[in-house]
């Protein structure tokens, strides 16, 4: 059976909410839990010791547990922080830019890499192979055919490189140095009075047609609509995919996790549709073609 | 500081030797490089004549390799590095790490240089690089400002590049899907952003324009109002209630004034953006450019030229320039 994980919350939420809403995620259906800053250097509700805390916490609880890094990594001050989480054995590091790679490689603490980092074919996963690699993310804008040929290079190969798809949730799609969120409150990012704190869920950015486009959150730009690969989870079985990764929003998730957990096994059929939050379903990243396209058959 | 110019064709190549480019970069025509603009772009009679032009004048050739291969397409990229090995190119500029580790290997004496496209914005990440590909030089992304720019100089184990002049990016480099989310397109999978072939402009009622990418409304211009091309981080959007250039305005990079500041970090080349550019274009820019770097290497008085600047800002995107984000305020 596939496992499902909770990627690392996107958005900025106070302390207090985090941890409202991993004691909760402690009780949820879900294998792994990926925790950690991955998106603004400015957000520091948790510092890295509450992160390990925490991670301790859930572990205890029988989740496997995974420490992600920044995206984006811009000054001393973020290696410094990178540093804390690659430079510790307890706990695998997602890898999320490869400042990460080169520390976690250096001091042999063993990684998987996350959706940000560019894997696009088996002689790039072979190099990671040889320095502790062990699992991957298929990077968001590549699709079933790209992973079931990956996939099947890896066994021929006989690489054992567990394979994890974003399969629910909004897409993140751009990393800037510059934060939206500051720009659209008419703040200097480094004086942002962390807005972002308002926004749970991100800004909706929207075409002067009002459809759904983006959504702004800091210095990070996701989708519009919401990915969502919950009919596909019989194929991605067969394909190979080891692990569906579910990203954490505010509201209902437990109800996405009880969902997904259903189909994977299956007790409620893939094609019964989840009615939540309001926003357009998509899933054209999946088919080959435009990310935002919904395929439906 | 090397001046290294984008040839997007013979002609701009050559211009771009004639007018002063210490180096240049090409790619070929199709999607293993990240301009791939119909009509651009080099086989691989046109790249030999170039490289024969460019060495006789004595500037070299870069070849840029550097969109990510899938597996449906590796042969197609490593028969391209092959080709630039072949064609006696003096680097590739590569992204993909399996690309990078296939050139290392069978092409160890060609110099390798990473890509904008490969994201590597700390020494940390330059390290991996070196270390796992001996790159010799790194283009750094545009995302960085200036202090972050020394930063990672200081401890470089690398030659850097930076982006001096030319079409702004914000995002960061190589990890971008903003285009593939619209179209099924992207730097990284086509070398293609806002791709062409999914642009429709339709004149509205008022006599307007409207400018849209997959169907999608990127921006709404009234009678008269320059329209700029629809690069989707460009448009106007809609945020609770706003509307605005929410994510960029159309403007282009212009760090002529950062020049001392560069080459006191030990910056090795200053790069030129645009191979989509017309050979014109190349003419005035590396013509200035040229002239700014033989002034800076007559000695510490340093000053810029207000010729240069109303040069380069006629030559601008949306007629604006701006120091991007190597200085670090949001606007």
């Amino acid at each position: 059976m596939m496992k499902l994980s909770l990627g690392p919350i996107l958005w900025f939420w106070s302390k207090q909410s985090v941890f409202e809403f991993y004691a909760k995620a402690a009780e949820w259906p879900v294998e792994t839990i990926y925790l950690g800053e991955a998106v603004c250097s400015r957000r520091r509700e948790l510092k890295p010791d509450d992160w390990l805390d925490l991670a301790r916490e859930l572990k205890a609880c029988g989740k496997d547990v995974v420490l992600s890094t920044l995206t984006l990594i811009e000054s001393e001050a973020d290696l410094r922080r990178l540093r804390r989480f690659c430079e510790q054995d307890e706990f695998l590091v997602e890898a999320n830019d490869q400042s990460a790679l080169q520390v976690a490689i250096r001091n042999r603490i063993p990684f998987i890499t996350g959706p940000s980092m560019n894997i696009y074919n088996t002689a790039s996963l072979k190099i990671l192979a040889r320095q502790g690699l062990q699992g991957w993310n298929l990077p968001v804008e590549l699709g079933k055919e790209t992973l079931e040929q990956l996939i099947r290079e890896l066994k021929t190969e006989d690489l054992d490189l567990p394979a994890e798809v974003f399969s629910w949730g909004f897409l993140p799609l751009a990393w800037s140095s510059r934060c939206f969120t500051a720009r659209h409150y008419n703040l200097p990012k480094d004086n942002c009075e962390f807005r972002c704190l308002e926004h749970p869920d991100g800004m909706e950015l929207r075409t002067r047609e009002s459809q759904e486009l983006f959504r702004i959150n800091g210095i990070s730009t996701l989708s519009g609509s919401r990915y969502d690969l919950m009919r596909e989870l019989p194929e991605m079985e067969r394909i190979g995919v080891s692990t569906v990764r579910l990203s954490p929003e505010h509201q209902g998730m437990d109800e996405v996790v009880k969902r997904f957990d259903q189909v994977r096994r299956g007790d409620v059929p893939a094609t019964d549709p989840l009615q939540l939050v309001e926003a357009p379903p998509c899933n054209g990243y999946w088919y080959g073609k435009p990310g935002m396209d919904l395929v439906t058959y | 500081m090397e001046l290294v110019c984008p040839a997007g064709s013979l002609p701009a190549l050559k211009t771009a030797v004639d007018n002063g480019a210490d180096a240049v970069y090409l790619g070929f025509r199709d999607s293993t490089n990240a301009r791939q603009f119909a009509g651009l772009n080099f086989n691989d009679k046109r790249a030999a004549e170039g490289i024969a032009y460019a060495h006789g004048k004595g500037a070299r050739v870069f070849c840029a390799i550097n969109t990510y291969p899938q597996p449906q397409g590796w042969s197609q990229w490593t028969a391209a590095v092959d080709r630039a090995a072949r064609l006696g190119v003096d680097a590739v500029i590569l992204a993909d790490m399996g690309l990078l580790d296939y050139a290392a290997n069978r092409y160890p004496d060609l110099p390798r240089h990473l890509s904008v496209q490969g994201s590597a914005t700390s020494y940390e990440a330059l390290q991996f690089y070196k270390d796992n590909f001996g790159i010799r030089r790194a283009v750094l992304p545009r995302v960085l400002s200036l202090d972050q720019v020394k930063g990672v100089a200081r401890h470089s184990p690398v030659e850097l590049e930076v982006f001096a002049f030319g079409s702004l990016c914000i995002m960061a480099e190589g990890r971008c899907y903003l285009s593939s989310y619209l179209t099924d397109e992207s730097p990284n999978s086509k070398g293609a952003c806002s791709p062409a072939k999914a642009v429709r402009w339709e004149e509205t009622a008022d006599g307007g324009l409207e400018s849209r990418l997959n169907d999608v409304l990127i921006d709404r211009y009234a009678r008269g109002e320059p329209a700029g091309y629809p690069t989707l981080c460009k448009g106007r959007f809609e945020v609770e209630g706003d509307i605005y250039h929410a994510i960029e305005e159309p403007v282009s990079l212009n760090t002529l004034d950062l020049l001392p500041e560069l080459k006191a970090l030990g910056i090795s080349a200053v790069k030129i953006e645009g191979r989509q550019r017309s050979p014109a274009y190349i003419a005035d820019v590396a013509r200035t450019w040229r002239q700014a770097l033989d002034r800076l290497g007559q000695g510490p008085e340093f000053a810029v030229d207000p010729a240069w600047q109303s040069t380069l800002a006629g030559l601008s995107e949306g007629g604006l320039t701006t120091l991007g984000a190597y200085h670090r305020k949001w606007k």
